[in-house]
């Protein structure tokens, strides 16, 4: 900071980090995700470049080392889970948007909420530590399974496996404190007038996701206290010899695991419908049907874990059941997604950035979610099990959804967060490249997963039947194209913080749409309101029949005032 | 679509990537008819200047079908995949075919050991033979397998076999596999199981009888010059 | 710090405070659901563990039992003082609800070490790891809810925040509901 401003040094901390303000908070776990996205990208370049071309010094990292490459995947993998996609698709975005959303001047409990970012920062920080004691960072993979994980012995990253288990559990702890919050804001503070069909969708998929979070982490919690007592006070929870079970971790694990991938999947589809509507000025095709199948989704997400360890060791006869609800789980999902694609019919559809990265965000979650129910199904999972072919059908969901449908909320939103508009051209070079890119390295790891490659394996060298130049050629190719995609963010992230700066200035609402937080100036003041609104209509009236305009904010006044609906005057 | 970066060596192989076929099939034509209406609609409906959107809530009946149907399409080729994984699997995983031969398949941090039955034919005996990181069986017999593990998880993965299962300390999880075609390949550990994970590979070396017997035969010599014994 | 008109708002019609601790109970209910059920699997899958739980004291586990229900019936009137608005009242009941949770914690303290003496401790085996994990993490709460309703108890007696002491009550009674669960699983099922 300049000496201009040092006497203001005290509001700037009280203004940007010890703020109460959702919008501050929200971009606490912004920025924090972002910076944790830069990690996850550069550890995913140091082992990715191992795998291209083997056991050469990789630059900017030097030698990988077998440790070295177990603890850098295990750490990607974890980060971009619950350092990036969870703080920027829930907590950056349920913080921003909530209370903008819903036409109120905060969340409810705001200082729970800074507790909650707090709590978030000291777990990443002690994550961070984790790659510096001796023996170095965990490398026992995300899922941490046991005996690997509990016992130093094995696993030779005696405070590593530990410091690990710690980060991840206090980012429980902030993730649940943020959930309460984020569901009591929803449920009490809407607007007047706002009733449950007039919350816009991507309220509504927080709102879930968190719900969702809530009831599936807490077997897992109970499961990393227990993992935490093997670790350090000899406990035998997870330890054969002693009575305990090692498989008892897998279920608590994976109950809590599968529900997660549907915890940041609804953000991401709430986000891309919210854009898709916009865009398109159409109304969202089926409002209810999109909310129905969410909840199907939520509910069926608890009772297909099992499909995590179909060869795990468990009664071969249970895979039969989780076999069914698997495969029964796509039903909903393609609903969604078809509801979605329906809501492009009849549009008048705007190619800006942010729709761009919503039309891609639906074109490559396709694909993973079809290659789940290869995974689904128990018998041809036999074979695919831990293989590439898995860890494709994953990145094609989760960067869809932890990048692709994040830029396109970025892209959206930004003009309200940050009061100026992003640069289009920028914004479309990045698309492009990002998004082929993205092609380039996974659809190379299909091939090599379907013809063998098992997964956190350091050098295929060592495996004759996989060291064949084809498939050393195909992950050559997936390095490149990384390399590529972690090259194009530099224009993203120039683009984001020179607009910051320079960007056109933002009207109030530059996209013409009808939800609240567009009524807020750009970028919203504390209190976020000039005077809290009142909700008159649904959040998606686009091309009303017989209006000039081809939007319809939700807070205007009915234009008919005989109108038989029309919110009470005197509820303010 | 499998077998031409796999080759096909044991008797559920073909099962399993006809399944895949199944599969890609069902999904696949689903995959290319959402893109394709995806993209079409994208293209479709580009905004025109002085032509407004159309106002469709799609809570109509004649609009709903457009979604119901699909969506008992969908269903139905679940159930279809339901039941060819279901039967697969209860071939693979659920029956036990009478064995030929018995083999113990012992994991630890990070080496496979094998154990096979000697010349008297039978496994737990004397003259067992015991290998590391290479699996000797012979084409055309079907093989029980006693797989467990000495320390932490790991997976018993072949993957010409396409036969995958986890070893759990703590437990003797068996299983069965009938090669079909001679060669040599590779064994994988397919879980996580610290630093040495990456190397923990063996060969799975499939013999015709008449060769199995002799590097039986050679084998047991072997052993029994080093342990001193008098040949029987 | 004023408060946001968020936090005065009640669309859904309960009182935002209840409806946050309502969620704390359901997210805190899957926590021990999950500890619990993983011992009940054990249980199942181990006989043995019947003849390490007849080393437990079930006359000590009783006496506590009984020590938390008294304890909860207090915290009932105190809610009940609050909501007349006598808060001085309220606070003495709610002090009272504060020794119940105290003696138990004490009672158990006194209780492990006898344990320990025996030898039974932690790392001994799969049942007592269950014993005293789950234990010590509904002791854990108990003595987080003691101290809340200490300030709790503070503010009531010179008659501010009242709707608190019915929110703490909410949490109070959890705690016991779940040692009613633990209670029978760890002493009585020998
Ligand atoms: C957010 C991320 C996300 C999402 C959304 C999904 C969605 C799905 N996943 Fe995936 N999955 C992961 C993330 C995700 N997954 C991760 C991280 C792992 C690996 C963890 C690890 O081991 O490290 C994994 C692993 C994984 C496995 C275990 C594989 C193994 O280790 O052996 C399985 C098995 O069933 C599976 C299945 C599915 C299914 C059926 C869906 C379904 O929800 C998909 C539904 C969607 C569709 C089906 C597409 C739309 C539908 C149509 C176009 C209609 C046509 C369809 C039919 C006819 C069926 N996944
Ligand atoms: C959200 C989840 C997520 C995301 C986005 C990614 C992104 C990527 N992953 Fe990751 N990956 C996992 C989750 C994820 N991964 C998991 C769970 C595992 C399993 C771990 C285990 O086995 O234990 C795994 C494992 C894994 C492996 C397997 C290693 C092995 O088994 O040996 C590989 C190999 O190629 C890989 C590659 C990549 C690549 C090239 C990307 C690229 O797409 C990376 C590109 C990165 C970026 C584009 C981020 C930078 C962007 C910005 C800085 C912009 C600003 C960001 C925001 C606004 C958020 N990943
Ligand atoms: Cu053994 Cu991996
Ligand atoms: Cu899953």
């Amino acid at each position: 900071m300049s000496d201009a401003h040092a006497h203001h040094d005290e509001g700037w901390v009280k203004k940007y980090l010890w703020s109460t303000d959702h919008k501050i908070i929200g971009m606490q776990y912004l920025f924090t995700g972002m910076l944790m996205a830069l990690l996850g990208g550069y550890f995913a370049y140091a082992f990715r470049m191992q795998l291209g071309f083997p056991n050469q010094p990789v630059p900017g990292f030097g030698l990988v080392s077998p440790n070295e490459y177990n603890a850098l995947v295990t750490n990607h993998g974890t980060i971009m889970i619950f350092w990036v996609a969870m703080p920027v698709l829930i907590a950056a975005f349920g913080n921003f948007l909530i209370p903008l959303m819903i036409g109120c001047d905060d969340m409810v409990f705001p200082r729970l909420n800074r507790l909650s970012y707090q709590i978030f920062l000291v777990s990443a920080l002690v994550l961070l530590a984790s790659f510096f004691v001796p023996g170095g960072g965990f490398g026992g993979a995300w899922t941490a399974y046991p005996p690997l994980s509990s016992q130093a012995k094995f696993s030779l990253t005696p405070a590593g496996s530990t410091l690990w288990l710690l980060a991840v559990a206090l980012e429980f702890v902030a993730f649940l404190i943020g959930g309460i919050n984020f569901v009591t804001t929803v449920m009490n503070s809407r607007a007047p007038g706002m009733k449950w069909h007039d919350i816009p969708v991507v309220i509504w998929m927080i709102v879930i996701a968190s719900i969702v979070f809530m009831a599936s982490v807490g077997p897992l919690v109970a499961g990393a206290v227990m993992l935490l007592m093997d670790q350090q006070f000899g406990t035998g929870f997870y330890d054969p010899i002693r009575g305990g079970d090692p498989i008892l971790w897998q279920h608590l694990f994976w109950f809590f695991g599968h529900p997660e991938v549907y915890v940041v999947l609804l953000p991401a589809m709430g986000i891309v419908i919210e854009v898709i509507a916009v865009f398109s000025r159409k109304k969202v095709f089926a409002y209810k049907m999109v909310l129905y199948t969410a909840f199907a989704t939520g509910i069926l997400s608890f009772f297909v874990w099992a499909h995590h360890q179909f060869v795990a060791g468990i009664d071969p006869r249970m895979a039969n059941v989780f076999t069914v609800t698997t495969l029964l789980i796509s039903v909903p999902i393609a609903e969604m997604l078809f509801v979605t694609i329906a809501t492009l019919y009849g549009g008048s559809i705007r190619l800006d950035t942010p729709m761009l990265w919503a039309v891609a965000f639906v074109a490559e979650f396709l694909l993973g979610g079809v290659t789940g129910i290869y995974l689904g199904s128990s018998g041809s999972d036999i074979y695919f099990h831990d293989t590439y072919f898995v860890l494709a059908h994953f990145h094609y969901t989760f960067v869809p959804i932890a990048i692709i449908a994040v830029f396109a909320g970025i892209t959206y939103w930004y003009p309200k967060m940050f009061g100026r508009m992003l640069d289009e051209r920028l914004g479309k070079l990045h698309f492009w490249l990002t998004v082929i890119a993205f092609n380039f390295i996974f659809i190379p790891l299909f091939i090599t997963g379907a013809a063998g490659d098992h997964r956190r394996i350091y050098d295929y060298t060592k495996f004759p039947d996989l060291a064949r130049p084809e498939l050393q050629n195909l992950r050559a190719l997936a390095t490149v194209a990384t390399v590529v995609m972690l090259s194009a963010q530099v224009i993203f992230l120039y683009n984001f913080f020179k607009s910051m700066r320079s960007g056109k200035r933002a009207e109030a609402n530059p996209w013409q749409a009808n939800t609240l937080e567009w009524l807020a100036p750009s970028p919203p003041p504390h209190g976020n309101f000039a005077e809290l609104p009142t909700v008159h209509r649904g959040p998606y009236e686009y091309s009303v029949p017989g209006r000039d305009l081809d939007y319809w904010p939700q807070s205007d006044p009915p234009e008919d005032d005989a109108a038989p609906d029309a919110a009470p005057e005197a509820a303010r | 679509m499998i077998e031409r970066l796999v080759p096909q060596a044991s008797s559920f192989a073909g099962d399993i990537d006809g399944l895949i076929w199944l599969i890609t099939l069902l999904v696949g034509f689903w995959f290319l008819v959402a893109e394709g209406v995806l993209f079409w609609l994208v293209f479709r409906f580009r905004a025109k200047k002085g032509e407004k959107a159309q106002y469709i809530t799609g809570e109509k009946k004649e609009e709903m079908k457009w979604i119901s149907r699909p969506h008992n399409l969908v269903l139905l080729c679940d159930i279809v995949i339901i039941a060819m994984a279901i039967k697969v699997w209860v071939h693979v995983k659920q029956t036990m075919p009478t064995a030929d031969a018995k083999v113990n398949i012992i994991s630890q941090q990070w080496a496979w050991t094998f154990e096979h039955a000697g010349p008297d034919g039978k496994l737990g005996t004397e003259d067992d033979l015991r290998t590391t990181d290479e699996l000797h069986v012979e084409v055309g017999k079907t093989y029980h397998f006693n797989l467990v593990s000495r320390d932490v998880l790991h997976s018993f993965s072949v993957p010409v076999f396409r036969l995958k299962q986890d070893a759990v300390p703590g437990r003797v999880i068996t299983g069965w596999f009938q090669p079909t075609k001679t060669g040599t390949f590779d064994i994988q550990c397919a879980e996580m199981c610290g630093v040495g994970h990456g190397l923990m590979g063996a060969r799975i070396i499939i013999e015709s009888p008449a060769a199995h017997a002799a590097w039986v035969a050679e084998r047991s010599g072997e052993r029994l010059a080093r342990t001193g014994e008098a040949k029987p | 710090m004023n408060k946001p008109i968020a936090t005065t708002r009640s669309a859904s019609g309960i009182p935002t405070g209840r409806l946050a601790v309502w969620w704390v109970i359901a997210s805190e209910i899957v926590i021990f659901g999950g500890l619990l059920g993983s011992y009940v699997m054990h249980r199942i899958g181990h006989p043995e563990f019947g003849d390490y739980a007849a080393n437990t004291n079930t006359w000590i586990g009783a006496f506590n039992t009984l020590v938390l229900l008294t304890s909860s019936l207090s915290a009932v009137l105190a809610h009940q003082a609050a909501e007349r608005g006598d808060g001085k009242r309220a606070a003495k009941l709610l002090r009272l609800t504060m020794l119940g949770g105290l003696t138990f914690a004490c009672v158990k303290a006194a209780e492990w070490t006898m344990e320990i003496g025996h030898g039974f401790v932690l790392s001994t085996n799969a049942f007592w790891s269950f014993y005293y994990t789950a234990a010590g993490l509904h002791a854990l709460h108990v003595i987080a809810g003691v101290v809340i309703m200490g300030i709790v108890a503070a503010d009531a007696a010179k008659g501010r925040e009242l709707q608190r002491v019915e929110l703490i009550g909410l949490y109070w009674h959890f705690v016991d509901v779940v040692w009613i669960f633990l209670f029978p699983l760890l002493y009585i099922a020998k």
